[in-house]
């Protein structure tokens, strides 16, 4: 799945500021949290609430498609001639496709997406597990990604930041005020890819040289 | 594979080396005191090259490869010049790499280096484009082949040594066992190790990588204080400082006459250290002791003179 995260409000006032009539479109594909119609609904909710203390009168709309990233899709269920913008509540690829579809629309992201990850539980922490390299090395790696779940992407690791399984490099949970709230230390990769190998009887998966990576296949913006 | 550093022609011969190290301060671009420093590690006569350090814990410095050159040229002394793959791709290394050997330096310490995020510059762009295996190998490939890691052809000579940086404190040690021999087949001709305190870990380290024969170099640390020990057992990643080791450093503290303290400490370090020299000789895999006391030149000498004793 797409893992999103919302943008402060501030910022998205700070973008909607000159506009009155907003359409906030919702996305039911695999954006996660769900980023739907009753997450444009509350979202729209919030910014009239957060123009109104500056004491102007903002209207927001809450509407939402199957999938944002689909342009016949968009092109279908959006309508957006009413409205002064529009706020796409999907991943940035469905806010470049509202943007394709409605050229002369100003479109605007709720989200941040940071990243294709995994859900611990419902509601629970998720996970960075995929960076979409276009490569993929799983059926050597014990089926543990070293080019999302090494810090550094090491092709030979681990590095000398492994202690006891664990990685020197922290990742910080933030709460909504930007605060952190807990230090996670993340599993070296490459210790997690030794015990699984290991178990398999397959170290000489571990053992074997990977010579560097070919970066031409990631390059940007990619066509298929 | 040829020796073109007297670091490397020392160890073919036999010879057990000791290596120091020189850190160019964070973004300081004065290297005076680094070169002083250098001239007092060549005035004991025993130090046969030093290492420049590269952005360590990723903050930044002098680049080493300036720093090699201005401190080689200034002291005499040969340098040993680090290069870690966090802040440079595959063109920036092997730009590096043509550089190093026009400007006469003839010995490499390839590494993949902290990460970026650790350091001063959190916000940087983490490069990791190679790691240090792939980067010996690029070595290699320049120093032997002639050619890149593309198959690009390289013009004139390329003569430099590589060495690889080992850690002995890796648990379980077998992860480390692979990685020496993943690197020894790509090309690694020494290994500098991570600093190492505690002496069976050391001993055990060295007959764990006998069979990949690659000369290795022992880092030690004589600590000038009780703050220095705590600091590597509680803040260097994977080391551990035995408690008796800690134990009498804390002792120490107790002192209250500083040059007595000193004194202390110093008699402490010869003692310790030179029966650690002692002990790591006797292993085949072991080629020398790198010392990182920098800015502690009392004990070097002492240590290397005690240990040379027979």
């Amino acid at each position: 799945m797409i893992i999103t995260k919302e943008k402060p409000i501030e910022e998205i006032v700070g973008y909607l500021e000159p506009f009155e009539k907003i359409l906030v479109v919702g996305c039911d594909g695999c954006t996660q949290p769900p980023r739907g119609l009753r997450e444009a609904e509350t979202y729209g909710s919030l910014i009239e609430m957060a123009f109104d203390l500056k004491g102007k009168n903002v209207e927001c709309t809450a509407t939402t498609v199957v999938r944002q990233c689909c342009n016949d899709g968009v092109k279908n269920w959006v309508k957006p001639d009413e409205y002064d913008a529009v706020l796409s509540m999907a991943c940035g690829i469905g806010v470049q496709i509202l943007t394709q579809v409605f050229p002369k629309v100003p479109i605007f992201p709720a989200q941040n997406t940071v990243f294709i990850g995994s859900e611990e539980k419902r509601e629970g922490a998720m996970y960075e597990m995929c960076m979409s390299c276009g490569d993929c090395l799983l059926a050597e790696t014990g089926g543990i990604c070293p080019v999302t779940r090494c810090a550094k992407g090491l092709m030979n690791g681990p590095c000398g930041g492994c202690v006891e399984g664990k990685c020197e490099v922290p990742t910080y949970k933030k709460n909504w005020k930007g605060e952190v709230i807990e230090t996670v230390k993340n599993d070296c990769a490459w210790y997690l890819m030794y015990n699984r190998l290991k178990a398999m009887n397959r170290l000489d998966l571990f053992r074997k040289y990977r010579p560097p990576r070919d970066r031409s296949i990631s390059m940007h913006p990619r066509v298929l | 594979m040829e020796a073109f550093s007297n670091l490397m022609k020392e160890i073919k011969a036999g010879n057990f080396v000791y290596t120091g190290e020189l850190e160019p301060h964070n973004l300081c671009a004065d290297i005076s005191d680094v070169v002083d420093w250098a001239n007092t590690l060549k005035g004991t006569g025993k130090i046969i090259a030093a290492n420049v350090t590269d952005n360590p814990q990723s903050f930044t410095a002098m680049s080493s490869l300036a720093a090699s050159y201005i401190i080689q040229q200034e002291s005499g002394l040969e340098m040993v010049y680090q290069l870690r793959t966090s802040d440079r791709n595959r063109m920036a290394l092997a730009s590096d790499i043509l550089g190093a050997s026009a400007l006469g330096l003839k010995n490499i310490l390839a590494l993949t280096g902290d990460h970026n995020g650790l350091g001063n510059t959190p916000g940087t762009m983490p490069v990791f484009d190679l790691d240090s295996a792939q980067l010996v190998d690029l070595i290699h490939h320049m120093v032997y082949e002639g050619k890149d890691l593309q198959g690009n052809e390289v013009t004139g000579k390329v003569e430099l040594n590589v060495g690889i940086a080992g850690n002995p404190n890796q648990v379980p040690l077998e992860i480390e066992v692979l990685k020496m021999e993943r690197k020894a087949e790509v090309g690694a001709e020494f290994i500098q190790t991570q600093v190492v305190f505690d002496l069976d870990v050391a001993l055990d380290y060295l007959d764990a990588i006998e069979h990949i024969q690659v000369p290795t170099i022992i880092g030690i640390f004589p600590p000038r204080s009780y703050g220095q020990a705590s600091f590597f057992d509680k803040f260097v990643s994977g080391v551990t400082v035995p408690k008796s080791f800690l134990d009498a450093f804390a002792s120490f503290k107790e002192i209250e006459d500083k040059a007595k303290r000193k004194e202390k400490i110093n008699e402490f370090n010869i003692d310790y250290f030179v029966n650690f020299v002692k002990e790591i000789k006797k292993k085949k895999a072991c080629a020398g002791c790198h010392i990182m006391a920098v800015g502690y030149p009392d004990v070097i000498e002492p240590i290397i003179e005690g240990a040379e004793k027979a």
